[in-house]
C-alpha cells in the first residue's frame, strides 16, 4: 500500500475517533453545559491545554525552524515554553479565581467599560486570525503533500475540515477530544524521534541524544564544509538584541493568548488551574525537548543525502519528487554543473520550505510508510486542536462580548449562536486567503500573532490583577497603543509581503525585527497605562473590592460563595 | 466628584498570604529571567565557551535546560502554594 493511502487510512480512523469522542462527551454534558470541564480530571485537563496550545506551528514547523536558525532556534523553544511560566504563575489562579468565561469579559469587568470590552475583543480577534492562518498553512501542506494536490487546495480542504469540527462542538465539548488529540500528537512526533534517534546516534532517547552523541559535532563540521554557518554558535542568524526581543515577545504574547487562557475557566477551583498548569508544561515539554534534536537529525539526514550529490540521482528520490511537486523544495542548477550545491548565499541551489522539515524527515531516514502517515495525522491532529480552540474563542469574542454584550443586550441564545457561526465562517475564509498568501513559514506567522498579544492583552490582564490603581482610562489607552504601535510597526517591516511594496518601508526598529517589536508594543503599553491611570480617577469602589476578592486565598472566597449563594 | 476612596478589605491574615504568594512568584520569576533570557541569550557568550557533553553550555541551557527549568519553577509554584494553602488555613483557624 502506498504512503498516501495508508496515510488517507490513518486520517479518517482518528478523525473519527475526534468525532466520536466529542459526541460522547458532549451528550454526556448537556446538563451542565458551562460546569463540564470542572468534572475533567486535572492530567487530562493539562493534555487538552497542551494539545490547544500545540499548533501547526509547534508540530510542523518548529524543528524545521530551528534547523535552519540553529542555536536561535532557542527564541521559538524558549519562547513558547518560558511564557507559560509567566502564565501559571501571574495570569492562570487569578482568572480562575475571577470566574468569568472570556478574556474581553475579564477586562470589560475589571475595567468597568464596554470600550475596554471591545478594544480586548478587536485584539482576541486580531491576534488569534494572524494564528489560525498559520494552522491553515500547516494543514495545507499536509494535504498538499498527501493528496499530491497544490497547497491551495490543500488549504480548502482543511478550511472545509477545520469548520466542520469547529461547528461541531462547543468550548467546553472539545476537552476531551483534545486530549485525545494531544495523545495523537506525541505519538506521532515522538516515535519517528525515537527511529531517527537510534538510526543516527544509537541512542533511544531523543532528548538525550541531543547532548549525549556527536550528532551536533558532526552536523556542525559538515555545515561548515558547505560553507554554514557553525550550528551551536549562538546569534548567527539573528542578532543578541532580536533574539532577546523575540524570545521575551514570544513569552508574553503566549501568556496573553486568549484561546489558552480561556482553558483555566473551565477548571474546578484555583488549585485546580496550577495543577492543570504543571501537566500542560510537561505534557508540551515532551515535545518542545524532542523538537531541538529532531531539528538537528533532520538536518544531518537532509545535507548528507543531497548535498553535492548528482541533481538527476537526487531528484528521483520518490520523497524529493513528491515534495517538488507541492512547490515546497526547488532546485535551481544555477552553475550547471548538475550537482546540488546546498549552502547559504548566492550560490545555493536548494530552496527549501521549512515547514516540510519535520513531515519529510521519516521518509528522508527511510522509515516504513506507517510512521510517515503517522507524522501527517499528528501534523493534522495539532492544526485541527489549535484551530477549531481559535474559531470558537474568535466567535465568542463576536458573539458574546460584541454582538450580545454591546450591541443587542436582548439577543436571544438562538440569534448569538447564529452571530457566532456567521463568525466562523467569515474568520475561515479570512484565515485561508492567509494561509494561501502567507508572510512567511506558518512557524513566524504564528510568531506575529504573539507580538500582537504581548502588546495588547497580556500588559491589561496582568495590571489588571496587580494593580488595584489601574483604572479603565489607563488601560483602554494601553491596549489601544500597544495594539496600533505594534500593528502599525509590522505592517511597515513586512510591507513587502503584506501589501507588495518595493522593498520594505523600515528595515527594523531600531535593530529589531517585526516578531520581536511586540516587546516595544508592550513597554508603550505598561507606560502609557501607568500614566494615564495615575492622572485619572481611581477604580470605583466595588472595582477595588473585586480585585481584593481575587487576591484572598481560595478557602475563604469557597466559604462566601457558601454564605451568601451568589450565583456564577 | 473627587478621588473614590482606597479600598482595603483583605484582614492581617489575607494580606500575609498575599504577600507571601507576591514573594514566591518575585523569587521564582528572578530564576526564569536568569536562567531563560540570561543563560540562553544575555551571557550565550561566555557560557559558550563551557562545554557541556557533547554541546556548549549555553546551546544546552537555550534548547533544553531552560525548559527543564521552567517545568521545576511551575512545578515548585504549585507545590508552595499547596503549602501556604495549608498554613493559612491554620492561622485561620488559631
Amino acid at each position: 500500500m502506498s504512503v498516501e493511502a495508508i496515510t488517507i487510512i490513518m486520517v479518517l480512523i482518528t478523525f473519527g475517533l475526534y468525532t466520536g469522542i466529542g459526541w460522547w462527551s458532549r451528550v454526556k454534558d448537556t446538563s451542565s453545559f458551562y460546569v463540564a470541564g470542572q468534572n475533567v480530571p486535572t492530567v487530562a485537563n493539562g493534555a487538552a491545554i497542551a494539545a490547544d496550545w500545540m499548533s501547526a506551528a509547534s508540530f510542523i514547523s518548529m524543528a524545521g525552524l530551528v534547523a535552519f536558525l540553529g542555536y536561535d532556534g532557542t527564541i521559538y523553544l524558549m519562547g513558547w515554553t518560558g511564557g507559560y511560566v509567566l502564565l501559571a504563575l501571574l495570569l492562570a489562579p487569578y482568572l480562575r479565581k475571577f470566574g468569568k468565561f472570556t478574556v474581553p469579559d475579564f477586562i470589560g469587568d475589571r475595567f468597568y467599560s464596554s470600550s475596554a470590552r471591545t478594544v480586548a475583543a478587536i485584539a482576541t480577534i486580531f491576534i488569534s486570525l494572524t494564528y489560525i492562518s498559520g494552522q491553515m498553512r500547516g494543514v495545507g501542506i499536509v494535504f498538499s503533500r498527501y493528496l499530491q494536490v497544490d497547497i491551495i487546495i490543500g488549504v480548502l480542504i482543511g478550511m472545509a475540515i477545520v469548520g466542520f469540527f469547529a461547528l461541531l462542538g462547543g468550548m467546553k465539548g472539545i476537552t476531551w477530544t483534545q486530549a485525545t488529540q494531544y495523545f495523537v500528537i506525541i505519538i506521532a512526533f515522538l516515535i519517528p524521534a525515537i527511529a531517527i534517534s537510534l538510526q543516527l546516534t544509537g541512542n533511544p532517547v531523543p532528548q538525550l541524544a541531543l547532548t549525549g552523541s556527536d550528532i551536533v559535532d558532526r552536523l556542525t563540521s559538515i555545515q561548515i564544509d558547505l560553507g554554514m554557518t557553525e550550528y551551536m554558535a549562538p546569534f548567527t542568524d539573528l542578532s543578541m538584541l532580536n533574539v532577546f526581543m523575540i524570545t521575551l515577545a514570544l513569552m508574553a504574547g503566549t501568556a496573553g493568548l486568549p484561546h489558552v487562557i480561556v482553558r483555566f475557566y473551565t477548571v474546578k477551583n484555583v488549585r485546580a488551574a496550577r495543577w492543570s498548569a504543571v501537566w500542560a508544561i510537561i505534557f508540551i515539554a515532551l515535545l518542545y525537548l524532542t523538537a531541538p534534536a529532531v531539528g538537528a537529525f533532520a538536518k544531518y539526514n537532509l545535507i548528507s543525502t543531497i548535498a553535492d550529490q548528482p541533481l538527476e540521482e537526487v531528484q528521483d528520490i520518490d520523497w524529493v519528487n513528491k515534495w517538488e511537486t507541492t512547490g515546497l523544495l526547488q532546485f535551481n542548477d544555477l552553475n550547471g554543473d548538475g550537482i546540488v550545491n546546498f549552502s547559504e548565499g548566492d550560490a545555493n541551489e536548494v530552496v527549501i520550505d521549512g515547514d516540510i522539515i519535520v513531515l519529510s524527515t521519516p521518509e528522508v531516514a527511510n522509515l516504513a510508510p506507517f510512521i510517515i502517515a503517522l507524522v501527517a495525522t499528528g501534523g493534522l491532529a495539532a492544526a485541527l486542536s489549535t484551530a477549531s480552540g481559535l474559531l470558537i474563542t474568535m466567535s465568542s469574542a463576536v458573539s458574546h462580548d460584541i454582538y450580545y454584550r454591546i450591541f443587542n443586550k436582548e439577543a436571544s441564545e438562538k440569534q448569538r449562536l447564529r452571530v457566532g457561526r456567521i463568525t466562523l465562517l467569515v474568520a475561515l475564509l479570512i484565515a485561508a486567503y492567509v494561509g494561501i498568501n502567507p508572510p512567511g513559514f506558518a512557524g513566524e506567522v504564528v510568531a506575529l500573532a504573539f507580538g500582537l498579544g504581548a502588546a495588547s492583552l497580556f500588559p491589561v490582564i496582568l495590571l489588571g490583577i496587580f494593580d488595584k490603581r489601574m483604572n479603565k482610562e489607563g488601560a483602554i489607552a494601553g491596549i489601544l497603543t500597544g495594539l496600533i504601535f505594534t500593528l502599525l510597526m509590522i505592517g511597515l517591516i513586512l510591507s513587502e509581503s503584506i501589501f507588495g511594496t518595493e522593498g520594505a518601508i523600515l528595515d527594523s526598529f531600531f535593530g529589531i525585527n517585526a516578531q520581536g517589536v511586540g516587546v516595544i508594543g508592550m513597554a508603550l503599553n505598561f507606560i502609557v497605562s501607568f500614566i494615564v491611570s495615575r492622572n485619572t480617577p481611581a477604580p470605583p469602589v466595588e472595582i477595588q473590592q473585586l480585585i481584593e476578592n481575587v487576591r484572598a486565598p481560595e478557602v475563604d472566597s469557597e466559604l462566601e460563595i457558601a454564605a451568601t449563594t451568589e450565583d456564577n | 466628584m473627587g478621588e473614590p476612596e482606597r479600598v482595603q478589605t483583605l484582614d492581617d491574615k489575607q494580606n500575609w498570604y498575599w504577600k507571601k504568594n507576591i514573594k514566591l512568584i518575585s523569587l521564582l520569576l528572578v530564576i526564569w529571567f536568569l536562567v531563560g533570557l540570561g543563560g540562553g541569550v544575555l551571557f550565550a557568550a561566555p557560557l559558550n565557551e563551557v562545554p557541556f557533553f557533547g554541546v556548549t553550555l549555553s546551546f544546552w541551557i537555550a534548547q533544553q535546560g531552560a525548559i527543564l527549568v521552567f517545568i521545576l519553577l511551575i512545578l515548585s509554584y504549585a507545590i508552595r502554594m499547596d503549602k501556604l494553602d495549608r498554613e493559612y488555613a491554620e492561622k485561620k483557624h488559631q
